[in-house]
Formats: structure tokens, sequence, C-alpha cells
């Protein structure tokens, strides 16, 4: 888009742009260097901050939180998967005593903080930690993932079920066989996408008491003196932020895997769809 | 349900904070997110890399951990606030930014080439293009999505309730610490409020995206 917004730049425009560039990079630098600068001030650089990192213990610690999140991600998201499925199915179902109700309770699912989900069945149902992490991940992200797949259901050409119905398809089986793979290969990356949102999600399981990896980092802190907070927090936000990566670019590998058969004559999904995740 | 409407002034003292929140942290994020996005499509390359590596970052960074950062290891390391308002406003408007900025690119990408090549050749020069052109049918398809995020960040500001902040999630925690034995009519109450915020914005989101809605 950028390209055909303004001519090829001369040697004028270059030379300007040029100069910004060397301007922009020394202010970001400096504002850098005035971090890393104010970090140092309070010893964060020393080396025997850093020196926990020899010890054994404190990696089995990162690795039983990182373990923690990634088993109620899992967990969450196998679940979460089918019942955003059902919950889609009831969402456009041809009756409407079962559509409506179906509607609302994706309404009030999705417009609930999903820390209080959690904190509703931690306290309100008396379960582990584990459970109420699970449980709050599931009711949001099914809902979500119903969404998504009505979204995709409903971005297929008209023809696609009427032909199911022709050719004497009961309205379930056309939905089952004829609709939902298309809408689902379509919806790919959204889905995708919302399992980035899922796994970020796990650490709000931080405020319930849930033993993940922002929850070890505390229990470290907390153990080995607040001087060891910034190094062993660094580590673990690093891994958090290398994992979502990740999946991220998966999502947007698969997009463009997808994409480029779509090529073909078979409409498009929806532009960007992995790029526009909320939050 | 007594306890919901003994408890009224309280919700209603968290549910003010918790629009104060999103509110303030909703503009700042607007602001910084466009200004982000307009540092991405940029001639200048530092700046284009900044945002990249910005939006990237933070868009991947869970918001507990920022708000962990900005509330307990950046007064440790010797920045201090008044009020912890501050720490879950910066956390919250700098994680929502990075997704505004997304937003607004994606609603730029959308207009088709072939609008700014006519503009383009009927003569128009960047700034008209960008202003009678391209940012009227962005503006469309942005606005619906840019209702979505500022919905997640009136749930998201929840977080904040678990770092020292009294607002309608800490209200909820503490009056469901201290009445044990009516947990669940508390925080249905704390659920009803936050319904107020959303569902609204959710309907306007839908409206809006039905009322410009234009065939492509």
């Amino acid at each position: 888009m950028s390209s055909v917004l303004y001519d090829v730049p001369g040697p004028k425009a270059r030379r300007i742009s040029l100069i910004g560039s060397i301007v922009g990079s020394l202010l970001i630098l400096g504002l850098l260097a005035w971090i890393i600068m104010t970090f140092a001030q309070q010893g964060i650089f020393e080396g025997r901050r850093w020196q926990i990192f020899t010890r054994a213990d404190v990696w089995t610690l990162l690795a039983n939180g990182l373990g923690a999140t990634l088993s109620a991600a899992a967990l969450a998201a196998v679940i979460a998967f089918p019942l955003g499925l059902l919950l889609c199915l009831l969402r456009i179902s041809d009756a409407a005593f079962i559509r409506i109700p179906t509607r609302v309770v994706l309404e009030f699912l999705r417009g609930m903080p999903v820390v209080l989900m959690m904190l509703f069945v931690l306290l309100g149902f008396g379960t582990s930690p584990f459970i109420a992490v699970v449980t709050g991940l599931v009711l949001y992200n099914s809902a979500v993932f119903a969404e998504i797949i009505r979204a995709g259901i409903q971005s297929l050409p008209k023809g696609q079920r009427e032909a199911g119905l022709a050719i004497g398809l009961t309205s379930f089986k056309s939905r089952m066989l004829i609709e939902l793979p298309q809408a689902i290969r379509r919806m790919m990356p959204s889905l995708v996408a919302q399992m980035v949102v899922l796994l970020k999600d796990t650490s709000l399981g931080y405020i319930v008491a849930y033993g993940e990896l922002l929850r070890a980092v505390q229990v470290m802190a907390d153990f080995l003196g607040t001087q060891f907070l910034f190094p062993i927090f660094f580590v673990a936000a690093a891994i958090y932020i290398a994992i979502n990566i990740l999946v991220s670019r998966i999502a947007v590998w698969i997009e463009r895997r997808g994409s480029k058969k779509a090529a073909g004559g078979v409409a498009k999904a929806e532009p960007e769809a992995a790029e526009a995740a909320v939050p | 349900m007594d306890v919901i409407l003994e408890n009224l002034p309280l919700y209603w003292n968290g549910f003010l904070r918790t629009l104060f929140l999103s509110a303030v942290s909703g503009v700042i994020a607007l602001v910084l997110g466009t200004l982000l996005a307009a540092a991405r499509v940029s001639p200048v390359a530092a700046l284009r890399g900044f945002s990249t590596v910005y939006v990237e970052v933070l868009r991947n960074t869970p918001l507990t951990i920022a708000f962990f950062f900005a509330a307990i290891v950046l007064p440790r390391l010797g920045v201090k606030f008044e009020q912890f308002e501050v720490a879950a406003i910066i956390a919250l408007s700098t994680y929502t930014a990075a997704f505004i900025a997304e937003a607004v690119r994606s609603g730029v990408n959308s207009v088709p080439v072939g609008q700014a090549e006519a503009a383009r050749s009927i003569g128009m020069n960047f700034g008209q293009v960008l202003n009678l052109i391209i940012l009227p049918q962005a503006l469309r398809t942005v606005v619906p999505p840019l209702i979505n995020i500022l919905i997640a960040l009136v749930k998201n500001s929840s977080v904040a309730g678990a770092f020292f902040v009294l607002e309608l999630f800490g209200y909820g925690r503490q009056l469901a610490n201290a009445n044990g034995d009516a947990v669940i009519p508390v925080l249905l109450g704390v659920a009803f409020f936050y319904l107020l915020l959303t569902v609204p914005l959710g309907i306007l989101a839908s409206t809006v995206e039905r009322k410009v809605a234009i065939a492509r």
C-alpha cells in the first residue's frame, strides 16, 4: 500500500529519509541507554544477581512453572474447541428456542473478564486452582471459538448449504459435512491466534494462586531474596514471550499457506485474520 | 442479594474506578497506537523497525506479566508510584496500544490499492490521497475492531484488581473474602457491572459495523 501513496523518492527525499533514520535510531538508542543506565545504578547487572541461574533448582522451579502453564493451556484448548463447535451449532440452529438462549449465554461469557470467571469457580465451587484456571479458560475461549467458527460459516457462499440440502442431506449433515470443514479451514489463522490468547491468559492463574510460571517467579523472589526478582522475572518473561511469538508465527504461516492454496478459486479467508486478534 | 444491596456503594466505587482506568488507558492507547501505526508505514526505517518490534513483543506478552512488571518490578528498580493506578494505566495502555496499532494498520491495508492508484493518477499528492481517499475508507473498517479492543480493555482492567488497585474486581475479591457464605451472589454482582459496560459497547460495535459496511 505505502508504495503507491507517493512517488519513488528522489535523491533529496532519500537523503532526508536517511537523516531521519539516523536521528530516529539515535533517539531510540539513547532511550535504551538511559534505561540500561538506570538499571545499572540499581545494580541489576552485577554478576552475583545472575549467578542464581547456575543453580539447578532455579531451573527446576522455572520448568515446573512452565509445565503448569502449558498443561493448563493444553487441557483448556482441548476441551474448549469441541465445546466451541457445539456452541456454534446451537447458535446457528434453525430453532429459535435454542438459538436465542445460546446467543445470550455467549454474550454473557464473552463480556466477562476471564479472571473473574476463574475466581468465581475457585471461591464459588471451592475447586483447586488448576480446575479454576482451566474452567475459566474453557468458558471464555469456547465462546470465542464458537463466534469464530460462526463467522467462518457465514462467510461461505450461500450455495454451499443450498446444494447440501438439495442433494437430500439433513440440515445437521449439511453443517457437519459441507459447511464446517470449509469454515474451520478458512478460520484456521483466527483459531490459532486465539490459541495464543488462551496461552497468554493462563498467566491470570497467578491471581488465583495457580503455580504457573509467574507464580514460580514470585515464589522464588520471596524465597531467595528480592534482589533476584528482576533476573528471574526477566528470564520468565522471555520464555513466555518466546513461546507466544512462536505460536503467532505458526498462525501467520498457516495463513500464508492457506491463501496460496486459495488462489486457485476457493474463496479467500478474511484478510489478516491472524493479525487482527483481540487482546 | 442482600449482600449486593448492602455493599452497593463499594460496587459503585469500583465501577467508577474501572471506568476511569479504562477511559484513561483507552485514550493513551489510542494515541500511542495510532502513532505506532503511522511509524509502521513511514518511510523512516528506524521508526518502522521500532514499531514492528514493539508491536510484536507487546502483543505476545501476557497482560499479567505487563502488570507484574509495572506494579512489582518497576518499584524495585527505583521507579516509585504515588498510587498504583499509575502502574495499572502504564501496563494497560502500553499493552493495548500494540493491538490498536495492528488494527489501524490492517484498516489502512484493507483499502484496495486501486483506490490509491486512481487518486494518484488524477494528480493528487500524498496528503490528498491519504486524507481524501484512503483514511475515510480505512476508518470505516477500523472502528468496529477498535471498539472490540476497547471492550477487551475494560475486561483487562480487572487484572489491576490483583495488583493493589481497588476497582470492580478488587472490591469483588475483597467482598468475596469477607462474605464467605455468599461468594456466588457477590461475584455475580461484579459480573453484572462488567456487563453493564461490555454489552452496550458490543451492541455499538455491531451496529457501527452494519451501518458502515460497504460492499467490496
